[in-house]
């Protein structure tokens, strides 16, 4: 009787004991998980998420206040790789991803009146004050804070094309 | 001569008498052609003629960009419609830039092109830029730039030129009836580029599927002992080139390596006709011989078309479809590209066009994979394609890149077998194109985030100066208050 | 770029579907199951359509249950051929609940659970045919002696149905022992093998078939003809026949060769109990086994080995079908484990380097 319910008592505290001392030896100090889901973020810090830059983003993700499907540029991908990181479920009904595009001033209506080159995040728009802006096509995001602020509105967002050397296959459907 | 055996490998129905007897005709002139500034491998060439310019035959159109690239000449004499976007030769359905032109009927060929003194007496660097300028790419359908290709002298010890006339592909027999035909001209032709490579053996591989083709270049090659004819086992893909030198050599040419690691450049036998025309005739690449061929096709036929014509005028010389197709095909039934309509032009490495019935392109909806194996014993480069089509249904790709995927070389054999008709390099195209599509888009990410640190470094130093002159003037006020207060 | 009717190549396909590849097998079967059926009767006749109607209907019902289209999947000949194999180890005067229970395991637990064709871990038929040992050892050990269509002691068409339907199978008056299971309990009184073997071996019947045993356990000659024929038209590979034939014949020539009296020879093994069969179709079957060459070396080798251990030393007489399941689990190892090398490369990945091979200016 009484040694069944002793060794068992043995056999908790023992095993116990060692999780308390692998609790503290192994301890992980920092957070960097949060690195690890900051790095799956785009890295524009273009703020469509309502976050002031990516980092802020990744936090508000990690400690829920901010659903997976937040950012508008990551779309469809980023959502799935933060859920699977997270170990959430996300309904990706609602999002429609968003196709690449770039931004274009139409310089025949730019005024030069340099706002939108001072929000670009990636100071992809040249062009000085009274002079006509133009985007660097290579380095626009297509975040549209330029396109929100112009005054004229003679920014259109043009949606990237894809080429020969870009288009590929698609992913075969199943039978069932 | 000894041959080695080459894993795995298919042996489809060959298809070939279709057309296997029909002697290579002319396509009469075209009453427009399109031709694509980009028909090769590596950058696009660049045009140097505008709208509405008159152009000879072989004139120059667009020039070569960079290292890798190849110029393209104009096929006939005529005049210069448009530089635009014109459907591409593509399975996309996208367009690309192409030059418009409008024969005049005239054939006048550009003046001056006299041909060359004996190619023999050139250097081997002047034969390869002579291949450049006369924008030879491979013709078997890889059109990677011949001259590059030549000029790998410089980098590797080369032992062996290979011929590759093997044309494994079913229905496809223009280098049949080319090598039928032209003989002399092809040997010609490889013995210059043996020259420029600096090779003393040269072996021509043909399989043992076309024995005309075999004696009329034995006959050929018989004064020139260090060329050689192998006859090959008729076998899928022995035309593709590391499969083809193995059989030869019984050497595999390593991972991510080319065959001149192993001392072997391969050339196909219709570059070592251009090389001929070019290097005899000063004649730039301006035509190749194509196979019209296909249950669908009404008189299938081996034709040589000028490059630019549209697919439609070929279909119309061997007279139209018997039935709607089920798939109309640029190439080989095996590697082939599906076209997107009958518009798109003719290109420097289509060497097949197949009007393909139900019955021929077999294969009903996919099933599940049963792991039977057929597609590991099919395999010729010893991967496991159910594991990689796995691993890529389910939407893991390193994984796949973990059993091989990279070092696939998208031959079909797999597909080709598999009894439950699953897509298998339809998979293996998308997970590369998606693999190359996400470096690409972690490529922009690394450069958009460098380039907002730069923002941010640019804003810093701003605001950092507009401290340090605010403190300047204050620090310049205070001093002049202090003496005398006569600043405000 | 999610055009559905955009087809990659290849554009041209083998004459192979997985309907052929079911059909050919079922008809590389037909001949041991015709003999059998002749030799046991309209029992044995009952007892098989019984089992494979129950699994085709066990099929339905799962692709139903799951949403899948029904027709395509039950027209591809899988759930008939396994209901055929799992017929072919049931004793063939068992009763028809013995087949409906076996179907609906093979079906429903061996296969359906795991997501359906392609996607289980063990052989349906040979699940079924353990869980059926297991749980009915009466019914599941007890075998009949031949006997053959309109012979004597045949029963007529009415009396197959009772024996099959209406439980009228009596059990000391007309089961046999298979030869198996009588050398096994003779040697375990220490009977020396010769005595053992005389009343049940005899070379010649057993290579017709008129023993006692299982529908697939009896024409030796049959089932290897059966396996030659798949063997012919490609959808077997030899690698696992030859591998598992030869791991139990060695073992057996091995053992019988150091005591003579204790062990039966390598002949015994190859032509009693399902060795032919288990080694034809039921060890080669194509899900459950490795995929490549060295793999199914392997695999068919560790069955022969596990079959003449579990025949000699556990308390089965018969050990295939637990063989078979073991090796299943230990499959998708083989898989991940023995893979094949890739071109231009060596055994561990690495490109290959040839002597000479001179170095790049890049």
């Amino acid at each position: 009787m009484f040694a069944p319910l002793l060794s068992l008592m043995l056999l908790g505290l023992v095993l116990g004991g060692l999780l308390g001392v692998a609790a503290r030896l192994f301890r992980v100090e920092g957070n960097p998980f949060q690195t690890e889901v900051e790095a799956l973020f785009p890295g524009s810090q273009c703020g469509q998420c309502g976050f002031p830059g990516c980092a802020p983003a990744a936090e508000a993700v990690i400690t829920g206040k901010a659903p997976v499907t937040l950012c508008p540029p990551g779309g469809r991908t980023l959502a799935q790789a933060l859920a699977s990181k997270l170990g959430v479920t996300v309904d990706l009904s609602g999002i429609q991803d968003k196709a690449p595009g770039y931004a274009y001033v139409r310089e025949n209506l730019c005024i030069g009146c340099t706002r939108c080159f001072k929000r670009c995040p990636t100071d992809a728009i040249m062009g000085g004050p009274q002079q006509i802006h133009a985007v660097f096509r290579d380095a626009c995001t297509g975040c549209e804070l330029c396109y929100e602020v112009c005054p004229t509105e003679c920014i259109e967002m043009r949606p990237v094309e894809p080429t020969t050397l870009t288009w590929y296959w698609p992913k075969p459907l199943e039978a069932a | 001569m000894k041959l080695f055996r080459i894993k795995g490998g298919i042996h489809p129905q060959d298809r070939k008498q279709l057309t296997a007897g029909k002697a290579i005709e002319d396509l009469p002139l075209p009453a427009l052609l399109h031709i694509p500034l980009q028909q090769h491998i590596g950058s696009p060439a660049a045009p140097v003629v505008h709208r509405g310019e008159l152009v000879r035959k072989g004139q120059l159109l667009a020039h070569s960009q960079g290292a890798i690239s190849a110029p393209v000449h104009a096929p006939t004499s005529g005049r210069v419609m448009g530089v635009g976007n014109y459907p591409a030769h593509h399975a996309s359905g996208l367009s690309v830039p192409t030059i418009t032109l409008k024969p005049d009927g005239a054939e006048r060929w550009v003046p001056g092109a006299s041909p060359p003194a004996d190619p023999f007496r050139l250097e081997p660097a002047e034969i390869a830029t002579r291949v450049a300028a006369a924008g030879i790419v491979g013709m078997g359908g890889a059109t990677f730039p011949s001259a590059v290709k030549l000029n790998l002298r410089t980098r590797y010890t080369l032992q062996t030129l290979v011929v590759n006339g093997a044309e494994c592909e079913p229905y496809l027999t223009c280098d049949d009836r080319l090598m039928q035909e032209q003989a002399a001209e092809i040997i010609d032709g490889i013995r210059i580029m043996a020259y420029a490579l600096g090779v003393e053996n040269v072996v021509i591989g043909i399989e043992n599927n076309k024995p005309a083709a075999q004696s009329a270049m034995q006959a050929a090659a018989q004064a020139y002992p260090e060329i050689r004819i192998a006859r090959l086992p008729a076998r899928y893909p022995m035309g593709s080139e590391k499969h083809l030198v193995q059989t030869l050599t019984g050497r595999e040419t390593p991972a991510r390596g080319l065959t001149a690691d192993i001392g072997v450049v391969v050339h196909n036998v219709a570059t070592a006709f251009a090389v001929h025309d070019a290097l005899r005739h000063g004649r730039p690449l301006l035509s190749r011989v194509v196979t019209v061929s296909g249950g669908a096709i009404r008189t299938p036929n081996n034709l040589r078309v000028l490059i630019g014509t549209p697919v439609s005028d070929l279909l119309e010389y061997c007279g139209g479809y018997t039935s709607t197709p089920a798939r109309l095909i640029s190439g080989g039934p095996m590697m082939g590209q599906p076209l997107p309509g009958t518009r798109v032009p003719m290109v420097k490495g289509s060497n097949g066009i197949l009007a393909l019935t139900c019955k021929e392109t077999g294969g009903d909806t996919a099933m599940p994979c049963i792991r039977c194996g057929s597609c590991v014993n099919a395999c010729p480069c010893g991967l496991v394609p159910l594991e990689m089509a796995s691993f890529i249904r389910s939407g893991n790709l390193e994984g796949a890149v973990g059993f091989g995927l990279l070092d696939c070389i998208a031959c079909g054999s797999c597909a080709y077998v598999c009894p439950s008709n699953i897509r298998l390099v339809q998979y293996f195209n998308y997970a590369r194109g998606e693999l190359t599509a996400r470096q690409r888009a972690e490529h922009r990410q690394t450069e958009t985030r460098r380039l907002a640190e730069k923002r941010s470094l640019r804003i810093e130093k701003q605001k950092q100066a507009r401290r340090e002159a605010l403190a300047r003037r204050k620090s310049a006020a205070n001093n002049r208050r202090a003496p005398a207060g006569v600043e405000s | 770029m999610t055009e559905a009717t955009l087809f990659s190549g290849p554009h041209a396909h083998d004459a192979i579907s997985l309907r052929r590849t079911m059909l050919l097998v079922i008809l590389a079967l037909l001949p041991a199951t015709l003999f059998g059926v002749y030799i046991y009767g309209w029992p044995a006749l009952n007892l098989l359509l019984v089992t494979v109607i129950a699994c085709v209907v066990a099929e339905a019902a799962c692709l139903r249950l799951a949403g899948k289209p029904v027709a395509i999947f039950l027209l591809d000949g899988s759930a008939a051929l396994t209901g055929l194999l799992l017929a072919m180890t049931l004793p063939p005067w068992a009763p028809w609940w013995i087949g409906v229970t076996g179907a609906l395991i093979a079906i429903v637990l061996g296969k359906q659970v795991f997501g359906g064709i392609g996607q289980n871990l063990f052989n349906p038929a040979m699940v079924a045919r353990v869980a059926l040992l297991v749980a009915f050892p009466l019914q599941m050990t007890t075998f009949v002696a031949p006997r053959p269509l309109s012979s004597a002691g045949a029963p007529d068409f009415l009396q197959g149905l009772t024996i099959t339907f209406g439980g009228g199978f009596q059990v000391d008056a007309m089961s046999s022992a298979t030869t198996l299971s009588y050398v096994k309990t003779e040697l375990g009184r220490h009977t020396p093998l010769d005595a053992a073997l005389a009343p049940v071996f005899n070379l010649m019947q057993h290579l017709a078939g008129f023993i006692p045993g299982s529908l697939g356990e009896t024409s030796a000659v049959f089932v290897l003809l059966g396996g030659l024929f798949l063997l012919a038209r490609r959808i077997i590979t030899w690698h696992i026949p030859v591998a598992m034939l030869a791991s139990l014949l060695l073992l057996a020539t091995l053992l019988h060769g150091l005591h003579p009296d204790t062990f039966p020879g390598p002949l015994v093994h190859l032509v009693s109990g399902a060795t032919l069969l288990g080694a034809f179709f039921i060890a080669t079957d194509l899900v459950t086994s490795p995929v490549t060459a060295r793999g199914q070396l392997l695999f068919g080798a560790g069955c022969g080995a596990l079959v003449y251990i579990i025949r000699t030393w556990a308390s089965y007489p018969e050990g295939v079908a637990f063989a078979i399941l073991l090796m299943n689990a230990l499959t998708p190892l083989i898989d991940h484990y023995l893979r094949p090398r890739v071109y231009g490369r060596d055994r561990k990945g690495e490109p290959l380097v040839y002597d000479g091979q001179r170095e790049q200016a890049e």
